[in-house]
């Protein structure tokens, strides 16, 4: 059932599937300047977005960031204040939702419960005056798709959450929309069951080729079945990028905050030759990172590093730009890796995270050991917001 | 279970004697053969055959029939559709004052409500008789059948009717194929309840019938200024009966399908 999990390899992204970055590649969606206000409350801020055929986009961000209300006006169930929302170039603003070739699944799934399994999936197929048996063939394929065909005649409070979370799914794809649109489609399942059912949903959409826009405010199923994120935040978009890029290459101090764990450090930059040095306390080494955007001497700048770029060590490893001493305050023991949490002399917390390659008995650093922490100069991000 | 107490025995008892001693008292005395209600002379059933030889009293049960089903079946359309409207478009200017006015006539006395009414239909010229008890009956039924639909209709999931839209459907198609049937207990339940208040109503009726179309409870209240006959006894066993089993079957009806529901969910999740 599940397909290979997809890599997040920086690499990936060059060779596969992105149109975002073909010059001539014609964007499905378009978001141009759209503004939405409810009373004095901007939920949209002048936002510009292309999104392409094929893709499976999220929106991840807190809740009130826009994320739903953007999903809505792609249904047509809210408009936009200003700006336009083309649609294979079209201007869809006018156009009402029973008009679009756009369906959505939403977070409630939305299941008609006095309609069987069967006439919830026909139930789009029937609005378009179908001939029967085209109708039936359909349905029969889409209960084939999402493994449904023995409860075909339930209703939908017969069977169970992970079932009616795949009849959503099947009645939204029913129509062979342009777009589909998923609202929080696994935020009622168990954990164990979303992640199955976040491979089953990467596999549906390369199987029907549709272009799949998903909202929802868990990092880790944006990264796993988007091919491109969106990180919201009152409104606008703060970064799109492929969740790698997102991971390793975070534009803000929010973007790099919300994803993920790491540690961020604040100080002053000296530029050196194509290194920056951030001083961050007095008497310690300054870190020592590599910077890909304009940097003046003695800005106030934020350098982000993940836990797991840490090394923690006896002793300082040579091969490494920057040497940090501390003692273990804590130690999170997750079976497969450990974070240890040290304190700086100068009073900082940073987390380190190293996998577990030996057994319990046999590992090195307990709670107050002396250690010291080792990174690269290419580990971590500078970031000016 | 609870065991047995004398304390709960006597109130259970004391509370239904209280309740149905009065209909028990009439519906035997139905069965008199004495023409003095309040001589037992043996059990009859001729009051029932002369019941149903009184014109007066079959055109009067002809006409509260009538008048019971158009009214509350005009009240449950309207009732709905202002429950609708209501809920459904969310913050409008002045929503609560409509929706204030709409449960008004709920606490209003009937003598006022009846009064107004008669008011208006001399006013435009009505001639009383069976249109203005009809529309009498719609005005004030409507507004019960609205509380109820709009109980309903809050706790229903507006999601479905966007995915009705989101669909295909025309925002009408939404609501005749997703929100109709699924709200339609609620309906019928307002229906019956307009039917009920429709058939018992004395007061409006009173203010707005005329010497054209009179409905059974006037035709009751004025035949017992006269006296008490035990017709108007085997006529109210009649009513009694009819209304005993309308409950009792709607009860059953909702019960069993809740029932059903349960036994569904819980097959559901043993699977």
């Amino acid at each position: 059932m599940a397909s290979a999990p997809r890599s997040s390899g920086i690499k990936h992204a060059s060779t596969a599937f992105a149109p975002w970055e073909d010059p001539d590649a014609k964007p499905l969606i378009q978001f141009k300047n759209v503004t939405k206000k409810f009373g004095d409350f901007t939920a949209i801020d002048d936002l510009t977005i292309d999104i392409y055929q094929r893709e499976f986009f999220a929106l991840l961000g807190p809740s009130g960031c826009g994320k739903t209300t953007l999903m809505r006006m792609l249904a047509g169930f809210e408009n936009p204040t200003r700006g336009q929302i083309l649609l294979g170039g079209q201007d869809i603003v006018a156009v009402p939702p029973n008009k679009r070739p756009v369906n959505m699944m939403f977070q409630s799934y939305a299941l008609f419960p006095h309609l069987s399994v069967w006439d919830n999936i026909a139930f789009g197929l029937r609005r378009d005056k179908l001939d029967q048996d085209k109708i039936e063939e359909r349905v029969a394929e889409m209960l084939r798709l999402t493994r449904l065909e023995q409860f075909a005649k339930r209703k939908p409070h017969q069977i169970s959450g992970g079932q009616r979370q795949r009849v959503a799914l099947a009645r939204s794809l029913a129509k062979a929309p342009k777009l589909l649109l998923l609202d929080e489609p696994l935020g009622a399942l168990d954990k164990k069951l979303r992640n199955e059912t976040q491979f089953e949903l990467m596999d549906i959409q390369e199987k029907t080729g549709t272009t799949f826009v998903i909202v929802t405010h868990d990092q880790e199923e944006a990264m796993t079945v988007a091919s491109r994120v969106a990180v919201m935040d009152h409104g606008k978009m703060i970064q799109v990028d492929t969740p790698a890029g997102i991971y390793e290459a975070p534009n803000s101090v929010y973007v790099a905050d919300f994803i993920g764990d790491v540690n961020i450090v604040e100080g002053n930059a000296t530029v050196q030759g194509d290194r920056v040095h951030i001083s961050f306390a007095e008497g310690a080494d300054p870190i020592i990172t590599a910077f890909d955007q304009p940097i003046s001497d003695g800005q106030r700048v934020s350098y982000a590093i993940r836990p797991e770029k840490i090394s923690v060590d006896r002793e300082p490893l040579a091969d490494r730009a920057n040497h940090v001493r501390g003692k273990i305050e804590d130690i999170g023991y997750l079976g497969d890796v450990s974070t240890y949490h040290v304190r700086l002399p100068s009073g900082g917390l940073i987390s380190a995270l190293m996998t577990n390659s030996r057994r319990l008995a046999r590992r090195d650093f307990t709670w107050d050991d002396e250690v010291w922490l080792s990174w690269t100069d290419t580990a971590g991000v500078l970031l000016t917001k | 279970m609870k065991r047995f107490s004398w304390f709960n025995a006597t109130s259970l008892t004391l509370g239904f004697v209280f309740l149905y001693m009065p209909m028990i008292i009439l519906v035997i005395y139905s069965f008199n053969a004495s023409k003095l209600v309040t001589v037992w002379a043996g059990f009859s059933t001729k009051w029932y055959v002369e019941l149903f030889h009184n014109e007066d009293f079959l055109a009067a049960a002809v006409v509260t029939l009538k008048v019971a089903v158009v009214s509350s079946t005009f009240a449950t359309v309207l009732g709905t559709m202002a429950a609708y409207v209501l809920v459904r478009q969310g913050r409008f200017h002045g929503r609560t004052l409509f929706s204030g006015m709409i449960y008004a006539p709920l606490v209003m006395p009937e003598v006022i409500t009846g009064l107004s009414l008669l008011l208006l239909f001399i006013g435009i010229g009505l001639d009383r008789g069976i249109v203005t008890i009809i529309l009498a009956h719609t005005t004030f039924a409507m507004c019960y059948v609205s509380v109820v639909v709009s109980s309903r209709l809050t706790t229903f999931d507006h999601s479905l009717e966007e995915a009705a839209l989101d669909l295909g459907c025309s925002p009408f198609e939404a609501f005749r194929l997703v929100t109709l049937p699924i709200i339609a207990p609620a309906i019928i339940s307002g229906w019956l309840l307009a039917f009920t208040l429709s058939l018992d109503d004395l007061v409006i009726a009173s203010f707005t019938s005329g010497p054209s179309a009179t409905t059974l409870p006037i035709k009751i209240f004025s035949a017992v200024r006269l006296g008490v006959s035990p017709e108007i006894n085997a006529l109210s066993t009649i009513m009694i009966g009819i209304v005993t089993v309308g409950v009792v079957s709607a009860s059953l009806i909702t019960k069993r399908a809740a029932v059903k529901r349960a036994r569904d969910e819980q097959s559901a999740e043993r699977s």
